[in-house]
């Protein structure tokens, strides 16, 4: 177990640095100048020579090998360059975000388990009777509702219930945790509704498939009770499937969520990402894609260490 | 209805029947079945597959699924109707009085839980035993069952163990609460014969010391013969005999059981005659015929076989009955009911100028690597091949035979550069058989594979299917010609011209292998490799199917390298027979002739493994019994590659591989201790 998961660690090394790599070259393809839009900003007319000298002072007109050499030199150090607009560190800007969009992740996934497993696993036990048929519905509605509008809903019922708004302007977890609580859990919601359906369709298909196997029957054979051959024999084996699921929606939340976050005015990753998609700050944007992607690196190793902690076939593999 | 003492009775069956409630219909899977089983007695239920054994079992179990419904006039085990108790109360009997063991040994254990979670699990449940008590009984049942080092095994997991472990680990489960009876539902099917005799051994050896009674649900004949006290043959959901095993296989008196003996291939009768088929398959139980259900396939049906026949004691003997209206005449003309005359064919005699096809130190090796550790690997060399070489002269049948792992069909695969050989000549018709001249002897050189229901493309109609090799080698340009040519062949291997428009799901098993067959005979071949034909059909079906490669044989020359894992199936239908262990001959010679006289201790092993079925011979010969299991191909052992399991292995089998040395007329053995062994 222990060599299997220093393996996995290990080759996450690899990964991580042809996604720095590709990252780095993939965007100075992509045209657009960001001093141009920058120094236009505030309207008038700016000189060749004012953009040339902002430019030098950006570091901007070095050769492109010269640039990529100081950005795979930082990296390491956990240098991600500045933010060519707020001239900010990249990491300092990020770090302000992250922690909203990890708290909102880790929010919705607790829910959707919690909404996930009893309605997948009533549903698998109960086949084809009302309970599953409306757990089925229920589920597919959640697959085919965007997120953002059932957000919206969220927020009309609320001002018609309380009559009032989650409260604005972010308050971190450690500040006041019932006001950061009372803001987050209505996004979640409205996230985790999709993702419990996703994971508690997968669970259901997955227990239906684990009882029909051999060793259930023998299980049953031996004549333990019924409530332990589901949960100790059928569980585990229906959670392996389920688990991708979960990491994979879980890593997607990490990249952000641009349109709940505007629907409920949060400052998060996703809002990042798009204004440095606009005003072309490359150094900020090569920084959000390699923080997910690091992001989507290390969940896959998480499931595929739990995946090793539930099959022993895959930890006893050589 | 039986002389089974009422105070020895412990389960007695009274009108079970069994249906599956289906959305186009009922089938009723078991209909009216009575059956007793005295204590500590050994009873088989055999039949084709689909005739309901094991549903009769799962329903004892009440472990059918909810579509199931299950009624009977009783089912009293030990006095009591388990029929009529709650499933609370079943439960409790389940692992505890009466405990099952399945087929698939490799899907039958939880993958996730180690063996000793699994085997501890009846004895926490029902003997409320602790986790010491219930580790130290399990180590104890381990070790009982044959597994070496218990305590270290009980802490592994499933896939650490072989097929024939884990069904030894079955075994341990089923007996850890010490149960009355213990149903074993084909527990050997997916083993090697040598394997299934340690297991069957093992089952038998256990359960008559402990006074266990067993019910084995099979359809080898043989396993019957050699193990159980009384049998139940099953027909398409009814007991059509019933009775002392003994009895039955001397006066088989249903011609449904004369027609499964007589269609079973036999080790011990020289080679030669047509084996006794069966036409037909049997009935759909959606809508089963009227009367007798055996009818449409049976030779001596008349009209009052409208009617349905009850169970009626046969010769008198009170233990021994069957379902027939014709019995007498049955059991008096015996095999002649299927087959108009005893006809042995005369051999034709085989030209031994020109052989078809040489093969002369064929190897195969694969090279593997795994990861044995940090981030390093090991790789080696599998010899799934090593230096084999054999003839195979126009017109005759050589037989390939072994366990599995032992290479047979490696070789079929390399002769058909499917594999790429590494080593060694071959040569077809005089031609140098290499990657380039493969292409111009395809045509003479056809295979039949095992699996007739992975072989055949499902989108492509039968007529499609036997189109496409006429066409692609251009053998009949004329497509008016080629819909004859189809016609033709499918008659041939005894199908209908009509069903050229079907598609394979369309057809059953044994009418796939025939297409599969067709497909073969299509390109006029001179030889076909047929690579387990008729491992994955029914016996009457298998037996139909034999006759007809024979058939086709005599009227056509055809040649055949026939491989399989049956030893009967392979001397029946074989002039020659090599057999294989890990790669290498270790014997080969005239059937009847290696058969009579094997002088390999693999091959006396291998015989002595697979059951005659007849009770006479079985219980009275003598047998070796191989133990442990095949080795691993990637550390094969050293010297002599069988000398781990041989019985007479001393230290010079140890040093070198011996050679295949003359040992009769075209018999040879790889063996050092031939004319030790001859005298002994």
């Amino acid at each position: 177990m222990l060599s299997y998961a220093i393996r996995r660690i290990l080759l996450t090394i690899p990964t991580l640095i042809a996604v720095a790599v590709l990252v780095f070259f993939v965007l100075r393809v992509v045209p657009g100048d960001i001093v141009e839009i920058k120094l236009t900003a505030e309207g008038g007319m700016v000189s060749e020579e004012e953009i040339m000298r902002e430019k030098e002072r950006l570091g901007l007109n070095d050769p492109i090998m010269v640039q990529f050499y100081k950005y795979m030199i930082g990296l390491p150090q956990g240098d991600l360059g500045i933010s060519l607009w707020t001239e900010n560190s990249v990491s300092s800007e990020i770090a302000a975000r992250i922690g909203l969009s990890f708290e909102l992740a880790i929010l919705s996934t607790v829910l959707a388990v919690l909404i996930a497993f009893p309605l997948g696993t009533l549903s698998a036990l109960f086949r084809g009777s009302i309970l599953d048929y409306v757990i089925r519905l229920l589920t597919i509605g959640g697959i085919a509702v965007p997120s953002f509008w059932l957000g919206m809903l969220i927020i009309m019922m609320l001002l018609a219930t309380v009559g009032q708004l989650p409260p604005l302007g972010t308050v971190g977890l450690f500040e006041d945790p019932l006001t950061n609580l009372n803001q987050l859990i209505w996004p979640a919601l409205s996230v985790g509704y999709r993702y419990s359906s996703v994971t508690a369709r997968m669970l259901r298909s997955s227990i239906l498939e684990v009882l029909s196997e051999d060793y259930i029957r023998t299980a049953r054979a031996k004549g333990v009770f019924e409530r332990i051959v589901i949960v100790k024999h059928g569980m585990r084996n229906a959670l392996l499937p389920t688990v991708t699921v979960i990491g994979l929606e879980f890593a997607f939340l990490l990249g952000g969520l641009v349109v709940t976050e505007s629907v409920f005015n949060l400052n998060g990753i996703g809002k990042l990402f798009v204004d440095s998609v606009v005003r072309n700050d490359l150094n900020l944007l090569q920084g959000l894609v390699l923080t997910v992607a690091t992001g989507f690196v290390l969940i896959n190793l998480i499931v595929d260490l739990l995946y090793a902690a539930l099959d022993p076939r895959i930890r006893y593999q050589k | 209805m039986s002389n089974i003492d009422d105070k020895n009775v412990l389960l007695d069956v009274k009108n079970l029947n069994v249906e599956f409630k289906l959305k186009n219909g009922t089938v009723r899977a078991v209909d009216n079945i009575s059956f007793q089983v005295g204590k500590g007695e050994f009873l088989a239920i055999v039949g084709e597959s689909g005739c309901g054994k094991s549903v009769t079992a799962l329903s004892l179990m009440r472990l059918l699924p909810r579509i199931a419904d299950i009624s009977a006039d009783h089912i009293k085990f030990d006095g009591v109707d388990i029929s009529k108790v709650p499933e609370s109360e079943m439960r409790k009997l389940r692992g505890r009085r009466i405990s099952m063991i399945f087929q698939e040994p490799m899907t039958s254990l939880n993958p996730v839980l180690t063996i000793g979670d699994q085997l501890t699990e009846p004895l926490l449940t029902h003997l409320e035993m602790n986790e010491e008590e219930a580790n130290a009984r399990a180590i104890e049942l381990l070790g009982m069952v044959g597994i070496p080092e218990p305590e270290k095994r009980l802490t592994q997991y499933p896939h650490q163990f072989s097929g024939g472990m884990r069904q030894r680990v079955m075994i341990a489960i089923g007996l850890a609460c010490e149960p009355d009876l213990i149903i074993a539902d084909e527990p050997t099917t997916a083993l090697d014969v040598t394997i299934q005799a340690q297991i069957l051994e093992l089952l038998k050896d256990i359960s008559s010391r402990l006074g266990v009674a067993v019910i084995m649900i099979t359809h080898n004949l043989g396993v019957v013969a050699a193990y159980a006290d009384r049998v139940n043959v099953m027909y398409a959901a009814r007991i059509v005999e019933q009775g002392d095993a003994n009895q039955i296989f001397e006066k088989p008196s249903h011609p449904y059981t004369i027609g499964l003996l007589r269609s079973v291939p036999r080790m011990d009768k020289p080679r030669g005659g047509r084996l006794a088929t069966i036409d037909g398959l049997p009935p759909n139980l959606m809508s089963p015929p009227v009367g007798c259900r055996f009818k449409p396939r049976c030779p001596l049906a008349a009209d009052a076989c409208d009617n349905v026949p009850v169970l009626e004691t046969q010769h008198g003997k009170e233990d021994h009955l069957a379902a027939c209206f014709f019995t007498d005449k049955a059991s008096k003309d015996g095999s002649t009911i299927y087959l108009a005359e005893t006809s042995t064919h005369s051999s034709a005699e085989i030209n031994k100028e020109n052989p078809l096809l040489v093969v002369d130190g064929l190897e195969q090796y694969f090279s593997v690597s795994f990861r044995s550790g940090w981030l390093s690997n090991t790789s080696g060399t599998v010899k799934a091949v090593d230096g084999v070489s054999f003839e195979v002269y126009p017109g005759q049948t050589v037989g390939l035979v072994g366990e599995s792992g032992c290479g047979k069909t490696s070789v079929g695969r390399a002769i058909l550069h499917l594999n790429q050989a590494t080593g060694g000549k071959m040569q077809f018709n005089d031609v140098d058989l290499n990657s380039k001249s493969v292409a111009l002897v395809r045509q003479d050189m056809q295979v039949i594979f095992q699996d007739p229901f992975s072989s055949l493309n499902p989108r492509m109609t039968i007529g499609q299917i036997l189109e496409e090799p006429l066409k692609v080698h251009n053998i009949v340009p004329d497509s008016q010609e080629r819909e004859e040519k189809i016609s033709d062949l499918l008659l041939k291997v005894g199908l209908y011209p009509y069903m050229r428009e079907r598609y394979p799901h369309e057809l059953s098993g044994g009418q796939r292998q025939r297409v599969g067959i067709a497909r073969a005979l299509s390109m006029e071949p001179k030889l076909i490799i047929c690579d387990e034909p008729v491992s994955a059909l029914d016996v009457s079906v298998q037996a139909q199917i034999i006759n007809l490669l024979e058939d086709l044989q005599r009227e056509l020359g055809i040649a055949y390298l026939f491989i399989a894992h049956d030893l009967a199936v392979v001397k029946h239908i074989s002039h020659k027979v090599i057999v294989m262990y890990l790669g290498k001959i270790m014997e080969f010679g005239e059937g009847d002739d290696l058969y009579s006289n094997p002088r390999h201790p693999y091959t006396r092993a291998l015989m002595d493994a697979a059951p005659i079925p007849d009770p006479q011979i079985e219980r009275n010969r003598e047998k070796i019994v191989l133990k442990g299991e095949l080795p691993s191909p990637l550390n094969p052992p050293k010297g002599c590659v069988f000398s781990s399991r041989c019985n007479f292995v001393t230290d010079a089998c140890r040093a070198e591989m011996p050679q295949l040395q003359e040992c009769g007329n075209e018999h040879q053995a790889a063996c050092i201790k031939l004319d030790e062994l001859e005298n002994a």
